[in-house]
C-alpha cells in the first residue's frame, strides 16, 4: 500500500485532532482539585442541629423574623420575588427523596425550618464565575456581595433553593410592608441584581454572638436550635448528633449539608 | 480662498464663544471644600491612621478593609498607636464622621467622584 502526499496529510491531521480531543476530554472528566474537601480539623467547622420534636411554628416565625430584622431583608409581599434566608418548608418539599406512600402521618405536611446548609461540598461555589461565593475555612459558605454580578448560576446549582435574587432594590420594597426598613443600621442592604443567602451570621460570630435565629429560638425554648463546632468532638452539636438519629436534606447529592434534623 | 475674510472672522467668533467660559471664570478658582469635622471627631483627634494618610488613601484603606473583612473574616484593625477598631464603614467611620454630606459628599462632588458604597451600606441618620 502506498500513500500519496494528500492521503498522508489527511491522516496526520485527523490523528492530531483526535489526540487533542481525547486529551481535552480526559482533562474535563478527570477528578479535579475542586472535589477535594477541606480538612475538618482546620479550626472550627460550624453546623446546626434543628430539634424538630420541640420546634413549633411560632418559634420558626420568630427565627425568620429575627433573621429578616438583623439582615435588612425586605418583605416584597410577592412570593415570586421573595428574598429568604431562613424559612419553613413542608416535609414533602424539604425531603422529597425520603417520601414513600406510607409516610408517618406526623411528618406529612409538617413544616421544617430550612436555611442554607453550608455544605462541605458546596455546588454553588463551584459554579460562581467571579469567586463571589466561596467556602471559608470554618465551613461557612460565604458571599461577597461586592463581587456578585447576579448571573444566578449559584441559584441554579443549589439543590435547596437557599439563594434569593434581588429582583428590585430592597430599599424600594413596599413601605407599608417594611415600615422601619432598613431595620438594622449596622448591616448593609443589598442592591438590585445581587444574589443573597444565609451567612450563618458571620458578622455576629465574629463578635462572639450566636446566629440571630439560634438566639431567637433559644429565648423561646432551650436547645431547639443547636449551633456549634463539628470539629470539636465535645461540642454541643457533636453531643446532639451522637445522642439522636438525625437526617439531612438530600444527602445523596453529595453536597454534604451541615444542617441536621432530629425527627 | 473664497470669502476668506468671513471664514476667518467666523472662526475667531466661534473659538471665542467656545473659550468664553474660561475667560469668564479666569482667576476665580472654585475653592476646594474643607471636610468638616463633627465635635466627636474633633474630640477623638486621631483617625485610624494619620490625617495625611487618610486624606490620600482612605479609598485604599476602605478597599483593604472590605477585602479582609469579607474574605478573611478579619474584622478588627489595629492602628499604628495600638488602638483596635472594628472595621466597618457604616458602623465605625460614620460613627465619628456622622456628617456624611459635609465630610464625604462635598469633596466627592467637587472632584466629580461618585462612590457606590451607599447603594448597599446604610447611611446613619445625620443629626442637624
Amino acid at each position: 500500500m502506498s500513500f500519496d502526499r494528500r492521503q498522508f496529510l489527511k491522516i496526520t491531521g485527523l490523528s492530531a485532532l483526535a489526540a487533542l480531543g481525547l486529551k481535552g476530554g480526559f482533562e474535563l472528566l478527570a477528578p479535579g482539585k475542586v472535589d477535594a474537601e477541606p480538612p475538618l480539623t482546620k479550626g472550627k467547622r460550624w453546623a446546626m442541629v434543628v430539634d424538630m420534636r420541640n420546634i413549633t411554628p411560632e418559634i420558626m416565625d420568630k427565627c425568620k423574623q429575627a433573621c429578616n430584622e438583623v439582615h435588612n431583608i425586605p418583605n416584597w409581599g410577592d412570593p415570586r420575588v421573595e428574598v429568604k434566608w431562613i424559612w419553613a418548608e413542608v416535609y414533602e418539599h424539604a425531603f422529597p427523596d425520603r417520601l414513600h406512600d406510607y409516610d408517618a402521618e406526623s411528618l406529612r405536611g409538617k413544616e421544617f425550618l430550612v436555611l442554607c446548609n453550608h455544605c462541605s461540598n458546596p455546588p454553588c461555589c463551584r459554579v460562581c464565575p467571579t469567586g463571589s461565593t466561596w467556602q471559608r475555612a470554618d465551613g461557612i459558605v460565604m458571599m461577597d456581595w461586592h463581587r456578585c454580578i447576579g448571573c444566578r448560576f449559584c441559584m441554579a446549582a443549589c439543590p435547596y433553593g437557599a439563594r434569593s435574587f434581588n429582583w428590585g432594590d430592597p430599599r424600594k420594597a413596599p413601605k407599608e410592608l417594611n415600615p422601619n426598613f432598613p431595620t438594622n443600621p449596622e448591616f448593609p442592604t443589598r442592591e438590585v441584581g445581587v444574589v443573597e443567602k444565609c451567612t450563618f451570621c458571620s458578622e455576629r460570630l465574629a463578635k462572639g454572638e450566636l446566629p440571630a435565629c439560634v438566639e431567637a429560638a433559644n429565648k423561646m425554648k432551650k436547645d431547639v436550635l443547636i449551633f456549634g463546632d463539628l470539629a470539636d468532638p465535645d461540642s454541643n452539636v457533636r453531643k446532639a448528633l451522637r445522642k439522636h438519629y438525625t437526617i439531612r436534606r438530600k444527602p445523596e447529592l453529595g453536597t454534604k449539608p451541615n444542617i441536621y434534623y432530629i425527627i | 480662498m473664497y470669502d476668506g475674510g468671513k471664514i476667518i472672522v467666523g472662526l475667531i467668533i466661534g473659538i471665542g464663544l467656545l473659550l468664553s467660559p474660561f475667560f469668564y471664570n479666569a482667576g476665580k478658582a472654585l475653592k476646594p471644600p474643607e471636610p468638616e469635622l463633627t465635635p466627636k471627631a474633633k474630640e477623638a483627634k486621631v483617625c485610624v491612621a494619620s490625617k495625611e494618610y487618610m486624606r490620600d488613601n482612605h479609598m485604599h484603606l476602605l478597599d483593604k478593609w472590605r477585602q479582609t473583612v469579607v474574605r478573611n473574616a478579619e474584622r478588627y484593625y489595629e492602628s499604628a498607636d495600638g488602638k483596635v477598631y472594628y472595621k466597618s464603614l457604616q458602623v465605625t467611620c460614620l460613627d465619628c464622621h456622622s456628617n456624611k454630606t459635609k465630610f464625604c459628599d462635598q469633596c466627592h462632588n467637587y472632584i466629580g467622584m461618585e462612590p457606590y458604597c451607599w447603594t448597599c451600606h446604610v447611611v446613619p441618620k445625620e443629626k442637624k
